[in-house]
C-alpha cells in the first residue's frame, strides 16, 4: 500500500456495522488522502451513508477504527468530530427550515464560536465582536455558493439547489479540514451538475478535503481522484476512476452477473 | 434626537418594537392611572397587576423552553414552586422547627438568586433523564415531574410544614425608598423601607424591575450563539449534533435559563404573599402559564408576555368581577328582575354567569386560536409555519 508515503487524512481499518442480524458495512478499510477528492459509490443499499454516519459519530462502529489526522475518533460524538474538523450534508437535505439561509451558516459557525453563557447574557463587547465576526463569515460562506442574496429568507423557501448549496455553506462554516458530501448532485440538472463540480473544485483549492457519495457517474468520473465501491458493505474495489470503470465486480455489482 | 427619530422610523412597522414600546409605557403609566381615576383607591389593582407580573415572568421562562428550544414542558410548575419554597425556607422562622433547628432569614435580594440557582439546577435535573425524549414522551415525564414536585413539598412536613405550607415569610427591605403621593404623602425618601403588604406600588415596580430584566435577557440570549443552538436543537436535532452543537448542553441549558426566571418568579411570589402553599403550584398553574405563552405566540418574547397579560387580565380579573358587573348592566339597563333568584331555577346573572366562568374561560380560549392560530403576536416563524401555501417572501436585503 502506498500509505506509508501518502499524506492520509482519514483512514478507516476495518469498520463494521451492523444493527441486529443485518451487518451494513463490513470490514470496510480504505485511506482518503489529504486535499483530493474522493468518491464513494455504489448501488443503494451498499452501506454508503452508514459508513458516513460511522465517520461523523453518528453511529459508533459495531469494530474497526476510524482515524482521522492520525487520531482515533471512532465512537466520538458527533458534535466532537464537527469540531475537530469533519463536517458534512445529509442525502436528503436537512437543513433548520424556520431559520434564515444566515442563520443556517451562522449555526455551522457555532463550533468555532467562543461567547460563554455570560457573555450571551450580558451582551459583553467579546459577544458583539463575535457576532459581528460571524455574520461577515456567514455572509462570506453564503457568497462562496452563491446564494448570499437569499441571507434573509427562510431555508425551507429557497429553491431546491439552493438548498443543496446552503447545506454546504453550512458544512464549511464549521471550517472543516474533510467536507463528506452525501449525494451532493442528487435531482440537479446538468448545468446545476456542472456549477456544482466548479463549486467542488473551489472547496479543494481552499485546502480541504473532500469525500463523497454520488451516484451519478459522470460526476464521480470527472472529480474524483480516487473512488472505493461497496456493495453490500463490501468494499469491492478502489482506485483511479478509469481502473475503476473497467473493474468487472463494479461492472456485475451495478448491472448484474451476466450469465 | 436625530437617533430618536432613525430608531422610530426603523422600528414603526415592528410589531415586536410596538409591543415592546406599548408594555414599558403601559407599565409605567399604569399605577399613576388607575389611582388616578379612583382617587387613590387602586392599591388593589396595582397589587393584582403585580401579581400578573409573576405570571409574565413565568410565561417569558416557559417561551425559552416551549418556543426556542421546542421542548414541551407540563410541569413549569414545579420550578415556580422550587423558587417559592427556596425563599419559604431561606426567609422565615421555618427551619426552626425542621432538622436544621435554626432559622435562615437570608436577605431578599440573595435568597432572589439562590432562588433562581436552585431553579436552575432542578431544570437541569430534570432536562438529564428526559434528553432522549422528544414531543408528547416528553411531555409525559414533566408533567409527572410538575406532579411530583409540589406533592414532595407537601410531604416534606419537617421542613415545608406540609398542607400548612410555610408562613409569615420576610419582607424584602431597602435602606432607601421614594415616597409620593401614590401612598398619600408628599415626595420624600424613607429609610430602612420594608416590601410591605400594603405597598403595593413597591411591589409594582419590583416586578416591573424583575420583568425588564428578564427581558433584556432573555432577548440577549435569543440572539446569540445560544439561541441559534436552541432554535437548530428544535429544527433538527441530527443535523445540528453534526453542525458541532452539543445538543445534550442545549437541551439542559434551556430547561436551566428556562426554570430560571420561574425561580425569580416564585420568590418574589412568596414574598409578595407571605405565605408558600403546596396548593399554589397545581397543574393547572403549568397549563395557563403553556396557554399563555401559545396564546401570545410561541417563540416570541414580547408574545409571550402579551399573552401572559391577557390571560392573566381574563382569570384574575374580568372573570371574578363578571358576574358583579354583569348585575350592575342589569340594573342599569332596567332588568332588575334578572338579578333575582326565580322559582323556575333561574339563579339571578351574578350566579348565572359565575356558573359559567370556565365555560366563558374556554370560549376565550377557543376564539383566540380560532381567530389567531399563529398567537396574538406570533414570531416570523410561527406566521410561516401556519402560511404553509405561501412558497416564498419577499427577499429582504441584507445590508
Amino acid at each position: 500500500m502506498s500509505s506509508q508515503h501518502r499524506d492520509d487524512i482519514l483512514s478507516l481499518r476495518g469498520v463494521t456495522k451492523r444493527f441486529g442480524g443485518l451487518t451494513a458495512v463490513d470490514n470496510v478499510s480504505f485511506e482518503v488522502p489529504t486535499g483530493e477528492v474522493f468518491a464513494l459509490i455504489g448501488p443503494n443499499g451498499a452501506g454508503k451513508t452508514t459508513l458516513f454516519n460511522c465517520i461523523t459519530g453518528m453511529f459508533v462502529p459495531t469494530a474497526g477504527q476510524v482515524v482521522f489526522k492520525g487520531k482515533d475518533i471512532s465512537g466520538t460524538k458527533p458534535h466532537r468530530t464537527a469540531q475537530l474538523g469533519i463536517a458534512r450534508t445529509f442525502q436528503n437535505i436537512r437543513l433548520f427550515e424556520y431559520m434564515t439561509a444566515l442563520d443556517n451558516v451562522k449555526v455551522g459557525c457555532h463550533v468555532r464560536m467562543h461567547a460563554k453563557l455570560w457573555d450571551a447574557l450580558f451582551k459583553t463587547p467579546f459577544a458583539k465582536r463575535e457576532e459581528a465576526e460571524v455574520r461577515d463569515r456567514a455572509m462570506e460562506y453564503l457568497r462562496f455558493v452563491g446564494i448570499d442574496n437569499r441571507a434573509e429568507s427562510y431555508a425551507r423557501n429557497l429553491a431546491y439547489g439552493q438548498q443543496r448549496r446552503l447545506e454546504i455553506a453550512r458544512a464549511l462554516a464549521t471550517q472543516p479540514r474533510l467536507l463528506l458530501l452525501d449525494e451532493p448532485a442528487a435531482g440537479f440538472t446538468p448545468q446545476e451538475k456542472v456549477e456544482l463540480m466548479q463549486l467542488v473544485a473551489k472547496i479543494i483549492d481552499q485546502g480541504i478535503t473532500v469525500f463523497l457519495i454520488e451516484h451519478d457517474m459522470k460526476v464521480v468520473m470527472e472529480i474524483s481522484q480516487l473512488i472505493v465501491v461497496l456493495d453490500h458493505g463490501e468494499k469491492i474495489a478502489e482506485g483511479p476512476p478509469a481502473e475503476v470503470r473497467a473493474n468487472q465486480r463494479v461492472i456485475e455489482a451495478y448491472l448484474g452477473k451476466s450469465a | 434626537m436625530r437617533r430618536l427619530q432613525a430608531l422610530v422610523r426603523e422600528n414603526a412597522r415592528n410589531p415586536n418594537a410596538i409591543a415592546y414600546a406599548a408594555m414599558a409605557i403601559g407599565a409605567l403609566a399604569f399605577p399613576g392611572i388607575v389611582q388616578f381615576a379612583s382617587g387613590g383607591n387602586a392599591d388593589n389593582l396595582v397589587s393584582l397587576a403585580a401579581d400578573g407580573g409573576v405570571f409574565v415572568l413565568l410565561a417569558i421562562g416557559l417561551n425559552v423552553v416551549v418556543g426556542f428550544a421546542g421542548l414541551l414542558d407540563l410541569g413549569y410548575a414545579a420550578f415556580f414552586a422550587i423558587g417559592a419554597y427556596t425563599y419559604g425556607m431561606l426567609a422565615s422562622q421555618q427551619l426552626i422547627s425542621s432538622p436544621l433547628h435554626h432559622a435562615l432569614h437570608i436577605p431578599f435580594w440573595i435568597a432572589l438568586f439562590i432562588g433562581l440557582f436552585i431553579a436552575a439546577g432542578a431544570g437541569a435535573l430534570l432536562g438529564a433523564p428526559t434528553l432522549r425524549l422528544r414531543g408528547d414522551y416528553l411531555a409525559i415525564v414533566t408533567l409527572g415531574f410538575g406532579e411530583i414536585v409540589p406533592r414532595f413539598f407537601r410531604n416534606m412536613k419537617d421542613w415545608t410544614s406540609g398542607v400548612n405550607g410555610i408562613s409569615a415569610l420576610d419582607a424584602p427591605s431597602l435602606p432607601v425608598w421614594i415616597t409620593g403621593p401614590w401612598v398619600n404623602t408628599d415626595f420624600g425618601w424613607v429609610t430602612n423601607f420594608k416590601f410591605q403588604s400594603f405597598n403595593s406600588t413597591a411591589w409594582y415596580v419590583l416586578i416591573v424591575v424583575l420583568v425588564a430584566a428578564s427581558v433584556i435577557g432573555v432577548n440577549n440570549l435569543y440572539r446569540s450563539r445560544l439561541g441559534r443552538a436552541w432554535m437548530a436543537v428544535r429544527e433538527d436535532e441530527t443535523a445540528a449534533a453534526a453542525m458541532g452543537v452539543n445538543t445534550v448542553n442545549t437541551k439542559l441549558l434551556a430547561f436551566a435559563i428556562g426554570a430560571s426566571f420561574s425561580g425569580f418568579a416564585g420568590a418574589f411570589y412568596g414574598a409578595k404573599l407571605s405565605l408558600v402553599s403546596p396548593d399554589n403550584f397545581t397543574f393547572i398553574v403549568s397549563i395557563t402559564v403553556l396557554s399563555m405563552v401559545v396564546l401570545g405566540g410561541m417563540g416570541n418574547i414580547p408574545g409571550a408576555m402579551v399573552g401572559g397579560l391577557l390571560l392573566y387580565f381574563v382569570l384574575y380579573y374580568f372573570l371574578p368581577a363578571a358576574p358583579q358587573q354583569a348585575q350592575t348592566l342589569a340594573q342599569s339597563l332596567g332588568l332588575d328582575w334578572l338579578n333575582n333568584a326565580a322559582p323556575n331555577g333561574w339563579p339571578g346573572i351574578g350566579e348565572f354567569i359565575s356558573r359559567l366562568k370556565f365555560i366563558l374561560f374556554g370560549l376565550i380560549l377557543v376564539s383566540i386560536m380560532l381567530l389567531r392560530p399563529q398567537g396574538l403576536l406570533p414570531s416570523r416563524l410561527r406566521t410561516q409555519e401556519l402560511r404553509r401555501g405561501v412558497h416564498d417572501e419577499p427577499v429582504e436585503q441584507v445590508s
